[in-house]
């Protein structure tokens, strides 16, 4: 018995090294490509530049939002709570500045921390508590809107530091700060996801948990990092948002969680765990943004745009089930 | 000193024993053969030394050094390498990252530590090729492999790293006869590297074709620890079905 090593099998796999570094699925593009196509012959406006920025711009937030799913989606969990966290991290941050009066600096720390804040103690009660990430974080997705609502007396908290609502509204090279926030950190998850253990661990959890802990990860002290990660991007997202509209709103981010999870799914990342791409989740993003951006062109009711979402989140992965009941029978 | 001790290891699930005082030692390049029926405790005996679970009570010591309470990283860092049963493969990663699973190969870029997947690659197709193993390429994903290759995948990361005791739990449970042949030449290489293995198996004529002794585990105890040569089939089966029912009757002749 002797390694055969058959040229074909090799090239093949080569291939799939240089595409597979990113491992999105290649469909999602074609959605994207097909739908920028249909909204561009229905609408005369939807191929300005200035639309692009919109669209971009939309998909910013919940883009990062998509992109701390990502890893939890990997690992074969859930975070449910980022939509909720994104309201709660905006309202302290705005909190820190307009009412305690805290230099500019404390809006940007008290957001990206009360994000991983709410993101560890999910972390810490899916692993010490032993209760289903689905449950935690659906209860997270209360405590955090609530405590938001309660933090802001349910109003609008206006007035942030000109240097926060800079990353909202400004334009350094022309691009709206928020994309080149967005860029930044999906640079920065994709090398993280791809080329750390880090990132190979959340995979390796989402593949296999019993191997995982079996091989020496320390799979408990990992998923918190990965749930706290994922609240501190929902905090980075929440900061971006209350930037952008240049206040802390307690109701910011809602039914966000929808949209990031359909980004992510659509992305190509498994559902039930092992295998994800930070590409992918950045072209769900955009498709998500390119629908929204889409159907308020053509004037259609935001009211559709939820419908929109939930069906094309059911559709991708009833389509994914699909395929591999086929790829197990061939 | 033996290279691998047990005194009076205790560990109970709830109200269940599993393990009611197990004392048991390997010594560097034998091969210990841990036989027992279904629930006499073998898996949570394995487990319990590789720190997947934790004694709650007793002694492990390996190397001169105590186990117990270490988690299973560190305890593979010591050099105790296990070979489940259900192979604890990562099936959606290639060969290469499952044999580096837990111990990636990682270089500085940037200041980055960032893993070497190129380097793996390379080590992993040498071990593949030292093994002999049937693998086509470590770019295949593992989920795609046989039972057999996978099998290999396993081996081939329990031996990457240079371990002093390798524990089998039924590697040839899934094998076909000439697959299972080769395992068993495996384990005599191993032992004559001064590699000490404890091979777990319902095969009895394997057991009995690669051990140098035999322990016989029954209802979370000990019931007889022989050398080989001092014991029959007969005697074996016996002790796993319970026909002599002394504790350490084997341990005290």
């Amino acid at each position: 018995m002797s390694a055969v090593t058959s040229q074909p099998a090799r090239s093949r796999s080569w291939r799939e090294r240089v595409f597979g570094a990113a491992a999105f699925r290649f469909e999602s593009l074609l959605v994207l490509a097909a739908l920028t196509a249909i909204m561009a012959v229905l609408s005369p406006v939807f191929l300005s530049v200035s639309n692009f920025f919109n669209i971009v711009l939309s998909t910013s937030v919940f883009g990062v939002l998509a992109i701390g799913m990502t890893f939890v989606i990997c690992s074969a969990g859930i975070d449910l709570s980022v939509g909720s966290i994104v309201g709660l991290s905006g309202v302290v941050g705005a909190i820190a500045t307009a009412n305690l009066g805290l230099p500019w600096p404390a809006c940007i720390v008290g957001s990206l921390a009360a994000g991983a804040f709410a993101g560890w103690v999910n972390g810490f009660l899916i692993t010490k508590g032993d209760i289903p990430p689905f449950i935690v974080t659906l209860g997270m997705l209360g405590v955090a809107r609530g405590t938001a609502l309660v933090l802001s007396d349910g109003v609008s908290i206006y007035g942030l530091p000109p240097e926060v609502v800079y990353l909202g509204q400004g334009r350094p090279f022309g691009v709206p700060a928020p994309v080149i926030i967005l860029l930044l950190t999906a640079l920065v998850a994709h090398v993280l996801l791809i080329h750390t253990r880090f990132g190979v661990y959340a995979q390796v959890i989402g593949d296999n948990e019993v191997a995982a802990r079996a091989m020496g990860v320390r799979v408990e002290r990992h998923k918190r990092l990965l749930y706290a990660l994922s609240g501190l991007l929902s905090g980075l997202a929440g900061l971006l948002f209350a930037a952008r509209v240049n206040s802390g709103e307690p109701t910011a981010g809602l039914n966000y969680e929808l949209t990031a999870i359909t980004a992510t799914i659509i992305g190509g990342t498994n559902l039930f765990g092992g295998r994800g791409s930070i590409v992918g989740t950045i072209i769900g993003a955009l498709i998500m943004g390119v629908l929204q951006n889409g159907l308020n062109l053509l004037a259609v009711r935001p009211f559709y745009q939820q419908i929109a979402i939930g069906a094309v989140l059911v559709l991708a992965v009833w389509l994914d089930r699909i395929n591999s009941k086929e790829g197990r029978r061939r | 000193m033996s290279l691998l001790e047990l005194r009076d290891v205790r560990k109970n699930f709830g109200a269940i024993e599993a393990l009611r005082g197990v004392s048991f030692s390997v010594e560097a390049g034998s091969v210990v053969g841990l036989v027992g029926d279904n629930g006499a405790g073998k898996s949570t005996l394995m487990k319990t030394i590789t720190g997947i679970h934790r004694p709650d009570s007793g002694e492990i010591r390996f190397d001169g050094a105590p186990l117990a309470g270490r988690d299973p990283g560190d305890i593979r860092k010591a050099g105790i390498e296990m070979i489940y049963q259900d192979l604890a493969l990562a099936r959606m990663r290639d060969v290469a990252s499952n044999i580096f699973l837990g111990r990636e190969l990682t270089h500085n870029v940037l200041g980055l530590k960032l893993i070497d997947a190129k380097r793996m690659r390379v080590e992993a197709e040498a071990m593949i090729a030292k093994l002999g193993a049937r693998v086509k390429s470590v770019t295949q994903i593992a989920g795609l492999l046989s039972g057999g290759q996978q099998q290999s995948v396993a081996i081939a990361r329990a031996l990457t790293f240079n371990p002093k005791l390798v524990i089998m739990d039924e590697p040839t449970a899934a094998l076909a006869v000439r697959e299972i042949e080769h395992v068993l030449e495996l384990i005599r290489t191993l032992a004559s590297h001064g590699i000490a293995v404890i091979l777990i198996s319902h095969r009895l004529t394997d057991v009995f074709a690669v051990c140098d002794r035999i322990v016989v585990l029954r209802q979370g105890a000990v019931i007889a620890d022989d050398p080989t040569a001092a014991t029959t089939m007969n005697a074996v089966v016996a002790h796993i079905v319970g026909a002599t029912d002394a504790p350490h009757q084997g341990a005290a002749r």
